[in-house]
């Protein structure tokens, strides 16, 4: 059920994943000596343009990578097909995206509550 | 039942299994077993084969779950015990018992663009051809193919996808796609590109493994995988 277009989508937002998922690891176990708080996390998020990107990026890449996955695994095992499948698709992507961009968007301009 | 007796359970089209008791002999294939039971214990039995020498691939079954070329098949080999339990291919509907029809492979074959594209007419000199160009080793890995369909039985993936074209059919695309006398390139790379193209392989290699020539389709599919994502850099192919 994939096409050359969810192919390519899927790998290139793989690509994009390695560097970041390492990216994100490589800055917890840093940023984690010596313990770790909300106000710490927000006092390096809060307004910056870098981790926006960063994790902005992110949750753009696991929406569209995630979704496409999931569609094949529906597809091959749930023998989904047709409009059903194309709607979990755009669904499983949205709903990763909405979740992703909300958190991303809370760390970036919310504070502390 | 003493070991000079094969205890064979066929599966039967009317959805049971029958078991036969076969005498065991030092050189006997499945296909030998098969036709033993056809010729002495039950004449209704339907199972389909023609050169018995590995060439036509008209005679692969489910060996004990597994299918295999059943003319090139020693029996010793897939023997448990003294049983062996031989079924109708897998992915592709049964006529009756082990005959199963090949349409769908076939038809997939063409959807695949398998068919020669050929630029030149009957007045046309014969292009020569280098054999020791990459691109004819390519093609030349995967020529061999006997259409027998033990991939396609294999292929998880045409289980759970009814559209994907299967191993045989990317990989005589791929074969085409390499050969210097073949102009369907454009033609070849849309056909393997939409929803029952190469990009749905998984690579578990159940093709490669199983293929009775040695062939391996896995490569070749990754070979198409590669080609078709070139194009979506590049505009004209």
């Amino acid at each position: 059920m994939l096409t050359l277009r969810l192919y390519m989508l899927q790998r290139i937002t793989a690509l994009l994943m390695a560097p970041l998922v390492l990216g994100h690891l490589a800055v917890m176990i840093y940023a984690v000596q010596g313990g770790l708080s909300a106000a710490e996390i927000l006092g390096r998020t809060q307004g910056s343009v870098l981790w926006f990107v960063f994790y902005g990026l992110f949750v753009v890449a696991v929406a569209v990578h995630g979704a496409i996955g999931v569609r094949a695994i529906l597809a091959e095992w749930g023998g989904v097909r047709g409009r059903v499948l194309e709607g979990a698709m755009w669904l499983i992507g949205l709903g990763l995206f909405a979740l992703g961009a909300r958190a991303v968007w809370a760390v970036t301009f919310g504070g502390l509550t | 039942m003493s070991m000079s007796t094969l205890a064979v359970t066929i599966e039967r089209s009317a959805g049971g299994q029958t078991t036969f008791k076969v005498p065991a002999h030092d050189n006997q294939t499945v296909l030998d077993v098969v036709s033993w039971v056809q010729q002495n214990a039950d004449p209704t039995l339907s199972y389909r084969f023609a050169c018995r020498v590995g060439m036509c691939g008209s005679c692969a079954m489910m060996v004990n779950g597994v299918p295999r070329w059943t003319c090139r098949t020693h029996i010793s080999k897939v023997l448990e015990g003294n049983a062996v339990t031989i079924g109708p291919l897998r992915n592709l509907p049964i006529i009756k018992d082990l005959a199963v029809d090949m349409d769908p492979f076939f038809d997939k074959w063409v959807a695949a663009e398998g068919v020669h594209h050929g630029a030149l007419t009957r007045n046309d000199p014969i292009a020569d051809i280098d054999e020791s160009s990459a691109a004819r080793v390519t093609a030349n890995a995967g020529i061999e193919c006997i259409n027998c369909s033990v991939c396609y039985a294999a292929c998880d993936t045409v289980t759970g996808n009814d559209a994907y074209l299967g191993p045989a059919a990317l990989q005589r695309a791929w074969t085409l796609l390499n050969d210097a006398k073949d102009e369907g390139r454009v033609a070849i790379l849309d056909a393997v590109s939409g929803v029952g193209g190469c990009h749905n392989c998984h690579s578990m290699g159940s093709c490669t493994h199983l293929c009775p020539n040695d062939l391996d389709p896995m490569t070749a599919i990754a070979g198409l995988k590669r080609e078709t994502a070139k194009t979506v850099w590049k505009r004209g192919r």
